[in-house]
């Protein structure tokens, strides 16, 4: 359990080993408030709805699902992508409402960056890692826990790098874009340095 | 072929490439260029997804309400992408195998979305498909240089082919494990703006706090 969360923070890190969001990644780490209030709300999202995931996949679309319907040969796997994306714009609106209704402070901080989320690659790549590595209901929840929980440390990193390279005098032609794409990289070289961490 | 026709297609290419410009669909696209055959594949997969809806919501544009518009994208989309995956795993089983998740993923590809969403609900089925197929070439152009940099320093073949003797073997070529880690694609493909972006200056972004020289120093901007 720890070792996937361990792994799944640093050295499966969904960002920087499987480039999953990049493109969110890249767009909301101008600044450090948020990149903080995106990776809160990434944490939350990837642990709700990997599990949820999980037992939509085993109950009803994994082959023999629907034996005790009579259908032991129904294997509706193939239809995980569109009930993933379904299962993660419903989570997505379902929290918007609950956070309005309880905590409508915090919805108003997160409120801009859920909808963004739900069309982030990390959250569907992380509920089709779960099925492809075959996770169990508890491991696929601390997955969901560990793989947000990497995305977010991995945006925090890169907007406070990114921060301070605003004021730095690169090359016309790298400025902006380019640069960031090379911060990136040095930034999973280092998580890449965790990868040798040995588990006691 | 008339001349803005032509445009449509080969603009995407270099001057508003979806990586390198416009930061579409980078997402799915890095992890599989440690290999030219994997990149060709996940291109190819790519085009044809994106042209078939690029054309199908050009085709329905014109009776597609504001309000729903997103979820039927993203299920003609996500259905094309299912028939996508379907044909590897029953034509190239083993190539569906490395790919791993990574076809999946070409639904939350920007690219798709983003082509669909500013180009194909406001133009013609015959500009939208030559804007997805632009489109698709220019993300493939970008994977395909990738890899070809990656999988030769790599592990010193092409396609598979071993082109370059490995040390290992008995051969001089002692290959670049780095090459093969997932930092540096983000290197190359930083590396690579800064070349897009050198031969095609308009591309540069401002600078948010120029460096000011001595003598307008006081003045200010």
């Amino acid at each position: 359990m720890i070792e996937i969360f361990v792994h799944s923070v640093f050295q499966d890190n969904l960002a920087l080993t499987f480039f999953l969001g990049i493109c969110t990644f890249l767009a909301v780490s101008k600044r450090v408030d948020t990149a903080l209030g995106l990776g809160l709300a990434m944490i939350v999202v990837q642990t709700l709805t990997v599990p949820i995931n999980h037992l939509i996949f085993q109950g009803l679309l994994i082959e023999g699902a629907w034996a005790w319907a009579g259908l032991p040969e129904a294997d509706l796997s193939f239809l995980k992508l569109m009930s993933f994306i379904g299962v993660i714009a419903a989570v997505v609106q379902i929290l918007e409402m609950v956070l309005d209704r309880f905590v409508p402070a915090l919805a108003r901080s997160l409120g801009i960056y859920l909808p963004l989320i739900t069309v982030n690659c990390a959250i569907l790549g992380g509920s089709l890692f779960m099925v492809e590595r075959r996770y169990s209901l508890p491991e696929s929840l601390v997955w969901g826990l560990g793989s947000g929980t990497g995305w977010a440390l991995a945006i925090l990193t890169f907007a406070a790098i990114r921060e301070r390279l605003r004021y730095a005098d690169a090359p016309e032609g790298l400025r902006g874009l380019g640069l960031a794409f090379i911060t990136t990289g040095l930034i999973a070289m280092a998580f890449g340095g965790f990868a040798l961490v040995e588990l006691p | 072929m008339s001349n803005p026709r032509l445009r449509t297609l080969t603009a995407p290419l270099i001057d508003e490439n979806p990586i390198t410009l416009q930061i579409l669909g980078i997402c799915s696209a890095l992890a599989v260029t440690t290999s030219l055959a994997t990149a060709l594949t996940m291109s190819l997969a790519l085009i044809a997804v994106l042209a078939g809806s690029s054309t199908a919501i050009s085709l329905i544009r014109h009776h597609l309400p504001a309000s729903i518009r997103l979820v039927v994208q993203i299920t003609i989309i996500a259905s094309l992408v299912i028939v996508a995956d379907q044909f590897l795993r029953a034509f190239a089983f083993e190539m569906s195998q490395r790919l791993s998740i990574f076809v999946g993923l070409i639904v939350t590809n920007c690219v798709v979305l983003g082509r669909a969403e500013s180009f194909a609900l406001r133009n013609p089925v015959g500009a939208s498909l030559l804007d997805a197929i632009g489109n698709g070439l220019g993300y493939s152009l970008i994977l395909m240089l990738v890899a070809l940099i990656r999988e030769p320093l790599g592990s010193g073949s092409l396609f598979g082919w071993q082109v370059l003797p490995l040390a290992s073997e008995g051969g001089w070529f002692q290959p670049l494990g780095f090459m093969l880690l997932a930092p540096s694609a983000f290197v190359l493909i930083g590396l690579l703006i800064w070349i897009i972006r050198s031969l095609r200056p308009e591309q540069v972004e401002a600078d948010d706090y120029p460096i000011l020289s001595s003598d307008s120093g006081e003045a200010g901007r």
